[in-house]
């Protein structure tokens, strides 16, 4: 701190305090740790019971509406809690500000991108029939 | 700090493992020649290392989330118990995966 400064404390610390954004990115993190306490069980079980069956059985699995909505929810739940993780990995270790907005951008982007990708498939299995291939 | 350090790497995984998965739909979505060259990349011994880290981490960054989720609740902050409930999420994550994938290839007849 410059000792020679004519600035007072209070205005030295005015604007660099919360942004009062810190407490919906919290509840967001334990909000989506919860929800994949059961989403993250079923993924293992889904995984069990669609790896022996080849692709007609992988298929049927997601034509069933409860495992189709779950998948989706696995997937858009997934998304936003590693999005969130990762950002505060990324904000943790790298401090050059150009590098930093630069990984989280890409973070997020590949995330969601993904996301995406994968929630489309799901409903695109789950809510075309096997028959039009 | 060795458990702290774990839950992020581990975070870190399945992060990679939720493209995968993602993959996976893709793949399924895409057509029976897609998701056969897919699923033998993770059927192959690379893949199924892959799988079985997956699982690892799943499992500990289940029981490191549970544990940080009675830690935002003000519980479990006393030097003996945090210590025993990392040991746990190690050990639980360790004989949890082994049982999974135990279970699945004699059940399975692989």
């Amino acid at each position: 701190m410059d000792s020679h400064s004519y600035r007072t404390p209070l205005g030295r610390a005015r604007g660099l305090g919360s942004a009062h954004t810190g407490v919906g990115r919290f509840i967001g993190e334990r909000a989506t740790s919860v929800a994949l306490v059961p989403l993250s069980l079923w993924a293992i079980y889904a995984g069990l019971k669609i790896a022996p069956l080849g692709y007609d059985g992988a298929v049927a699995f997601l034509q069933s509406p409860l495992n189709a909505v779950l998948a989706v929810l696995l997937i858009a739940v997934s998304v936003s809690h590693m999005d969130m993780g990762m950002r505060v990995i990324i904000e943790d270790y790298i401090h050059k500000p150009l590098s930093k907005v630069v990984l989280l951008l890409l973070s997020t982007g590949v995330s969601w991108t993904f996301g995406a990708l994968g929630i489309v498939s799901v409903l695109k299995v789950a809510l075309i029939s096997a028959g039009t291939h | 700090m060795a458990a702290s350090i774990a839950t992020r790497a581990s975070g870190v995984a399945l992060y990679v493992g939720v493209l995968i998965v993602a993959g996976l739909a893709t793949a399924l979505a895409a057509g029976p020649d897609a998701y056969g060259v897919y699923t033998a990349l993770l059927g192959s011994p690379l893949g199924m290392v892959v799988l079985f880290g997956l699982t690892v981490s799943i499992f500990y960054h289940l029981a490191a989330g549970l544990r940080h989720l009675a830690f935002d609740s003000g519980k479990g902050f006393l030097p003996a118990t945090a210590n025993a409930t990392a040991w746990a999420s190690f050990a639980f994550a360790a004989v949890a995966s082994v049982l999974v994938w135990a279970g699945y290839f004699l059940l399975s007849g692989h």
